[in-house]
């Protein structure tokens, strides 16, 4: 980072209390402008409400944040304002058409009527729903409505876009879709800050990522460099039925670099996953099913915490 | 080339309104017209021409003395009803003031754009009132157009309180009590029916402190042009006092639950 490349958030020991609850714990976190940053965790890792007291919507209770160099305590309005939001749950107006969604929301941060209607139709574009402009929200399919929502956040130019748990209750084909239509902004250099427990979600659309966990950080760095970090190159994954696997684990050990026992799976973390797999047949062992898959920032995950993401 | 804040919070709900205006001017007009031909004309039949009534009600007919009531009723009546679950809802269910909040707008922008869409919405309705009244030879008068706006500060107040209780709320439940223990009693003793001089001698300082009332005293004296400048302003005066602390608790509430 150059001295004059300011940092978009800064946070230090930054720390968010519910009552007697402790949601984030004393983070760090740097986040560069046209970067693209994501927290990783399960739920109830701290990831939303992080989130939130980036957007501006939810005061932090000790450290020091800065949005754009502001902080948000005393700049709450100015630094909504130069933010997209994409909210976890989706807030649409359900009885509006799909561009007076887009309009009402352009006029909140008082861009005038003309110019929400222009960037309104140039949006709906973007998210490929221009043909059901003047249709109402309500008839939209769960993907078209974050589609929506993300065409919304983008109504006031944001410098930065933040996108909590963007396609969580998605289905494949629709999270496709809104990927690629991310991967686009990332690529007009926008600055996109996205919460997700999907590991593949990470590893698509993040250049760096942390990984949270009981509203601390315990892992961070480029979703490659946190594999090979806490992880090998492949993962030989072995099923022996259902309640057995624990009774491998034995007769496996020496094979690999590590294992791990999980209720339904063997996971053997080990470079050469196909050698790994000839050395549980030369020891005479018959798993019901076997795989050989690169490592992904899930085992990166269950190294780090001892636990799944999506259990 | 800025609007105001609150101007751009009240484009959202007008263009919900146009979806449904139809409806709701016909129910504008036809609430009030029912009430003042049921009342001021059947309960007036009984009433006008006894001397007793006559002094009681100031030597004007019933419909005379109840029309002008009528407009403040509308407007706490309104209020009541867009205030509760409508503004619960924009918490709650459809996120219409979280998805605000996320903007550059802030919590008390946020508060004055739902005040300014609830005089909207009950200057619609107090408007049917008022047309009601002025094409009524007894009740037409110049004064109903001061009285518009009176009846409007009046709804502002029962707005504000009611909007912060709703606010505050983390559930429905009581939203029936509010209606069923503070607004039809008030509706009912507030003075729109029958001079509050009429009610047992107990229950008469009750009706004074309450708004309506002095909404009720303030639409019939501009109307009636019975009331002089000092009393007006009594009313007006006691009114801003009920809607001030309303207000600044709506600020609060909104600002603690939009921004936690």
């Amino acid at each position: 980072m150059t001295a004059n490349e300011q940092p978009v958030i800064r946070a230090r020991s930054l720390t968010k209390k519910f009552g007697e609850f402790e949601a984030v714990r004393g983070i760090d976190v740097d986040v560069r402008p046209g970067e693209s940053f994501g927290f990783l965790g399960p739920n109830g890792a701290g990831k939303s409400s992080t989130m939130r007291m980036i957007a501006g919507v939810s005061p932090i209770t000790s450290g020091t944040l800065e949005i754009f160099g502001l902080d948000p305590a005393t700049h709450g309005s100015e630094i909504r304002n130069r933010l997209g939001v994409v909210p976890q749950a989706d807030n649409l107006d359900g009885e509006l058409t799909l561009l007076d969604n887009l309009i009402v929301y352009g006029r909140y941060f008082d861009i005038p009527r003309a110019e929400c209607v222009s960037r309104a139709k140039e949006l709906l574009d973007f998210v490929q729903l221009s043909d059901r402009s003047s249709g109402r929200v309500d008839s939209l399919s769960g993907g078209m409505k974050r589609r929506l929502t993300i065409a919304r956040g983008l109504m006031n130019r944001p410098e930065m876009f933040l996108l909590d748990e963007p396609t969580t209750g998605l289905d494949p084909q629709a999270r496709h879709i809104l990927w690629d239509r991310l991967y686009r902004l990332k690529q007009q250099g926008v600055t996109l800050v996205l919460t997700t427990h999907y590991m593949d979600e990470a590893e698509q659309l993040c250049d760096r990522l942390v990984v949270m966990d009981a509203g601390r950080i315990v892992a961070e760095g480029s979703p490659r460099d946190l594999i090979t970090r806490y992880s090998t190159r492949e993962v030989l994954e072995l099923r022996f039925g259902a309640g057995r696997n624990a009774e491998y684990e034995g007769r496996l050990a020496g094979i690999g670099d590590r294992l791990e026992v999980l209720a339904d799976r063997v996971l053997v973390y080990a470079d050469d996953g196909e050698a790994a797999l000839r050395e549980v047949n030369v020891r005479g062992l018959t798993p019901e099913s076997s795989l050989v898959r690169r490592s992904s920032l899930e085992d990166v995950f269950l190294r780090l915490t001892g636990r799944s993401l999506e259990e | 080339m800025s609007t105001p804040a609150s101007v751009r919070v009240l484009e959202m709900q007008m263009l919900l309104l146009k979806r449904i205006w139809k409806t709701n001017l016909t129910l504008s007009f036809l609430q009030p017209l029912l009430f003042f031909l049921g009342m001021g004309l059947g309960v007036g039949s009984l009433v006008d021409g006894r001397s007793s009534s006559a002094a009681a009600l100031g030597d004007v007919s019933y419909a005379m003395f109840l029309g002008p009531g009528l407009l403040a009723t509308t407007a706490m009546l309104t209020a009541a009803g867009e205030s509760l679950w409508p503004v619960l809802g924009g918490f709650k269910w459809d996120g219409s003031f979280e998805a605000m909040a996320a903007t550059r707008l802030t919590a008390s922008q946020v508060v004055r754009g739902q005040f300014l869409w609830l005089a909207v919405r009950m200057g619609i309705a107090v408007g049917g009132v008022a047309v009601v009244l002025a094409v009524h030879p007894d009740t037409r008068s110049w004064g109903i157009l001061p009285a518009v706006p009176a009846a409007l500060l009046c709804g502002l107040v029962f707005t504000a309180w009611i909007t912060a209780w709703a606010a505050s709320r983390e559930y429905d439940t009581s939203f029936s009590n509010v209606q069923r223990l503070v607004i039809t009693p008030l509706f009912l003793f507030g003075g729109a029916f029958y001079p509050v001089d009429s009610l047992p001698e107990l229950l008469r300082p009750i009706a004074w402190v309450t708004p309506l009332w002095h909404g009720v005293e303030l639409c019939r004296g501009f109307t009636l042009h019975s009331l002089g400048a000092i009393e007006m302003l009594g009313h007006v005066g006691v009114l801003v006092a009920w809607l001030i602390p309303g207000w600044i608790l709506c600020d609060r509430f909104f600002a603690r639950r939009l921004y936690r």
